[in-house]
């Protein structure tokens, strides 16, 4: 990849940032709870060759009135049905790994890779609320630090879970009988400060090696495997003007002003590629949220994208099928391997 | 009108009765095997496809066991894909409740039956052991006395959460400006789980998800006659189904349900020719392909619990007798033998009577329900164990990944059709629908 070019990805969460957006948009509210809206969404990003979408996710409601978007179907399961249906963009849903069993996240992801050919990411969020801690019922909400740490143990032994399989481990050798060669398969016997497992995976190692992990960082940014993807919030109009009308519009259906966290644009395609430019300084891409789905996501795919490729900045078109390939990361090699 | 036949297609994951070593084959991990035999269910009408679980590899005499198929992908998110490649098929799914817990199995299971407007079906299992629970934060906490009583809570807890939208909760009123009424609210408070809060969905297009039983003891039947949409058991043979089938069906009355309320499918496996005695030979040589010298030493060291290592498949049984104390040699396979001088003291007339080797032995003894025959021999055999109240139907178990089902799929159901026992097309379009209406 050429150094200039910049990686993107778009969150494609409930009908856009704005708690407005569902309704401006033209997506029917109740099908949000069917996979139809991601599959658009998803598929206007892969068709102005974006590197992955993400999906945001928690155990438990989104808060707000009953005036919000509350209620959503699983991250993982909701990216894994766009997996067959989709080719190239990468799907990146959010894990929270707090409550949930470290060996069935890794499975899971795993599992996100094999039904998508190597195009499965996660995004590792350890929960931070008391609902979520009460729908589970079973310890205290860990204190900042102490999630944080948690979080960085579960994507350890996750890691190690799909090293678990070397990648030949399935021989099906007719002569001596054996379908693997139990020597490439490896127990991890993880102990940690918050749990222990004992391994090896139930699931063979999945395409990409290891799913690539991004984790939040504090700046409103994307960590990726040693990338930084700033977040940006993008409320698109073909003029200044328009975007501002639309902006209003959507603050005044909600009843408030609405301004998302981070980096906040609002304006036309054009300035948007501009800004963007500015922007990349010391970043390695940027996440977009658009403020209305699919709205704001056509003007970016239709319009910044096309600006944003004129200026090479972003490329062409893939040029490989894996999420690690868009991403320009190696496949990892195996820490079990030869041990 | 004679009873309508149910039909489901087990995915041969990890098991000893795939023939792994056929040339036809396939990966039991790539996503194009799934896809294959769901199309092909899909193609046959069936009810609905099913993933069994396995939580930890499979180990003999410390050991993982290398000679059957090993590694499966996880159920939920192999389901939500299949969703997306098929329209009219159930998809099923074992999720254990030993090492989950009710809200996160709720919400997968809800999400999937969203996804697949109404297809999904959770296999409530009660894996009990310590050995799988290594690789879990909660580790052998679950004593096996108490396995179904978290499992009866656990299923109660997810009913409550699938119910806590009221009906009319989510409006989607853009005009208005209302997205919901209210979130479903839940407290439950039990001995095993003290939770309450919101939960993540309305209710699905099935009202509830359909709930699937397999476990065999008492208790397990009688969580099943009380709970369950469906039993998956392993009593397939004619004699034991129908003492099975009145057993359960005869719990029922307790619970206020109906004789129609529990539908009872076993596991089967199906051997086709083109004529009977081509069947058979074909059978055989499957279970030749199965049971391979070095298995049959371990299904043999399974019932022993000793080192049999040295000894000859091709030849007689060992002279010494099973050490009743020993610990199990094999661990995260369900042990069914709960007496096992007593297999064994059963295994050794069997052998005498026939004069059979160590691994002839274990064919014999091993093999289970199988129908082996033309396809319209096979078709008249499942409708008969049908009629005779052996079962409701099949959960079909092929031997080849993924392309077993298709014979199955193009050969013997329109037989099954031509004898009005199996629909034409779906007349539904969710899984309770294909099972509990017509
Ligand atoms: C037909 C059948 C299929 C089963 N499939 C699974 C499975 O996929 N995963 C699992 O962990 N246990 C499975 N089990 C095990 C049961 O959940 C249960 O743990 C076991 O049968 C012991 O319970 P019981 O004493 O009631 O029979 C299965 C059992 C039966 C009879």
């Amino acid at each position: 990849m050429a150094s200039s070019e910049l990686h993107f990805g778009v969150a494609i969460d409930g009908a856009g940032y704005h708690p407005a957006a569902w309704r401006a948009s033209g997506v029917e509210p109740a099908a949000l709870f069917t996979v139809g809206p991601y599959l658009a969404a998803a598929g206007l990003a892969e068709s102005a060759k974006l590197d992955f979408v993400t999906l945001d996710d928690s155990l438990g409601v989104q808060p707000g009135e009953s005036s919000v978007v509350r209620g959503r179907l699983d991250a993982l399961l909701t990216l894994a049905a766009l997996g067959p249906v989709t080719h190239s963009i990468g799907l990146v849903p959010t894990v929270t790994t707090t409550h949930i069993e470290p060996f069935h996240v890794s499975t899971a992801v795993a599992t996100l890779d094999h039904v998508s050919r190597g195009r499965a990411g996660v995004l590792a969020v350890p929960s931070r609320t008391e609902a979520e801690v009460r729908h589970f019922g079973r310890r205290t909400l860990p204190s900042a630090s102490e999630a944080r740490v948690e979080n960085t143990e579960v994507i350890d032994v996750v890691t190690r879970l799909w090293d678990s399989w070397e990648d030949d481990a399935i021989v099906r050798d007719e002569p001596t009988g054996r379908f693997i060669d139990r020597d490439k398969l490896h127990y991890v016997d993880f102990e940690g400060t918050f749990f222990s497992v004992k391994g090896p995976s139930i699931t063979p190692r999945p395409p990409q090696g290891h799913p690539v992990v991004a984790t939040y960082g504090e700046d409103h940014d994307l960590l990726i495997e040693g990338k930084t993807l700033a977040i940006v919030s993008v409320l698109l109009g073909e003029t200044e003007q328009h975007a501002l009308d639309r902006r209003r519009q959507l603050d005044s259906l909600y009843g408030n002003e609405f301004r998302p966290p981070g980096r906040d644009f609002v304006g036309t395609p054009a300035a948007l590629a501009a800004a963007l430019r500015v922007w990349s300084t010391g970043v390695d891409g940027f996440l977009i949220r658009p403020a209305v789905l699919p709205d704001d996501l056509e003007l970016f795919a239709n319009e910044t994208v096309p600006e944003l490729r004129r200026a090479g900045l972003i490329r062409e078109d893939y040029t490989g099928t894996t999420l690690r390939e868009h991403l320009g990361l190696a496949k990892p090699a195996n820490q079990y391997q030869g041990v | 009108m004679p009873k309508q036949i149910k039909l489901a297609a087990h995915f041969p994951g990890v098991n000893n009765t795939t023939v792994w070593s056929d040339p036809r084959s396939g990966s039991q991990i790539d996503f194009a095997s799934f896809e294959h035999m769901a199309r092909t269910a899909e193609r046959g009408k069936f009810d609905f496809i099913f993933l069994a679980e396995g939580l930890r590899l499979r180990e003999h005499a410390g050991k993982i066991l290398d000679s059957d198929v090993v590694g499966r992908p996880n159920t939920t998110t192999v389901l939500a894909a299949l969703s997306a490649v098929t329209s009219r098929l159930g998809l099923a799914g074992t999720l254990s409740s030993t090492f989950n817990e009710p809200y996160e199995v709720a919400r997968q299971v809800s999400t999937l039956d969203h996804l697949s407007g109404g297809r999904a079906a959770w296999n409530v299992v009660t894996s009990p052991d310590a050995f799988t629970g290594q690789n879990f934060r909660r580790g052998g906490f679950l004593k096996r006395e108490d396995r179904y009583q978290r499992a009866e809570e656990f299923l109660t807890t997810v009913r409550e959460l699938w119910d806590s939208w009221a009906p009319d909760a989510f409006v989607g009123d853009k005009k208005q400006g209302v997205f919901v009424r209210e979130v479903g609210r839940f407290v439950h408070s039990g001995p095993q789980f003290d939770i309450e809060g919101e939960f993540t969905l309305p209710r699905t297009p099935q009202g509830q998800p359909i709930v699937i039983q397999a476990g065999d003891s008492d208790e397990g039947r009688e969580f099943a006659a009380k709970s369950a949409d469906v039993i998956f058991s392993r009593h397939g043979t004619l004699e034991d189904g129908q003492a099975f089938f009145t057993d359960v069906k005869r719990r029922l009355a307790a619970y206020g349900r109906s004789y129609e309320d529990l539908l009872i499918m076993p596991a089967a496996t199906f051997v086709l020719g083109d004529t009977e005695e081509e069947a058979h030979e074909y059978a055989r040589e499957i279970r030749y392909q199965q049971v391979r010298p070095a298995t049959a030493i371990q299904f043999l060291e399974q019932v022993w619990r000793r080192d049999l290592s040295e000894y000859d498949a091709d030849g007689p049984l060992p002279e010494v007798d099973p050490d009743p104390d020993a610990e199990p040699l094999t661990w995260g396979r369900v042990q069914h033998d709960k007496d096992n001088l007593e297999t064994a003291r059963k295994w050794r007339a069997l052998a005498e009577e026939k004069k059979l080797s160590i691994r002839e032995l274990v064919i014999e003894a091993t093999t289970r329900q199988q129908f082996i025959g033309t396809p319209q021999q096979v078709a008249h055999t499942v409708n008969d164990y049908v009629q005779s109240d052996a079962a409701d139907g099949f959960v079909l178990v092929p031997h080849l990944t993924p392309g077993g089902l298709d014979e199955f799929a193009d050969k013997v159901v329109p037989h099954l059709q031509e004898l009005g026992v199996f629909r034409a097309d779906y007349t539904g379009n969710t899984l309770r629908e294909h099972l509990f209406s017509q």
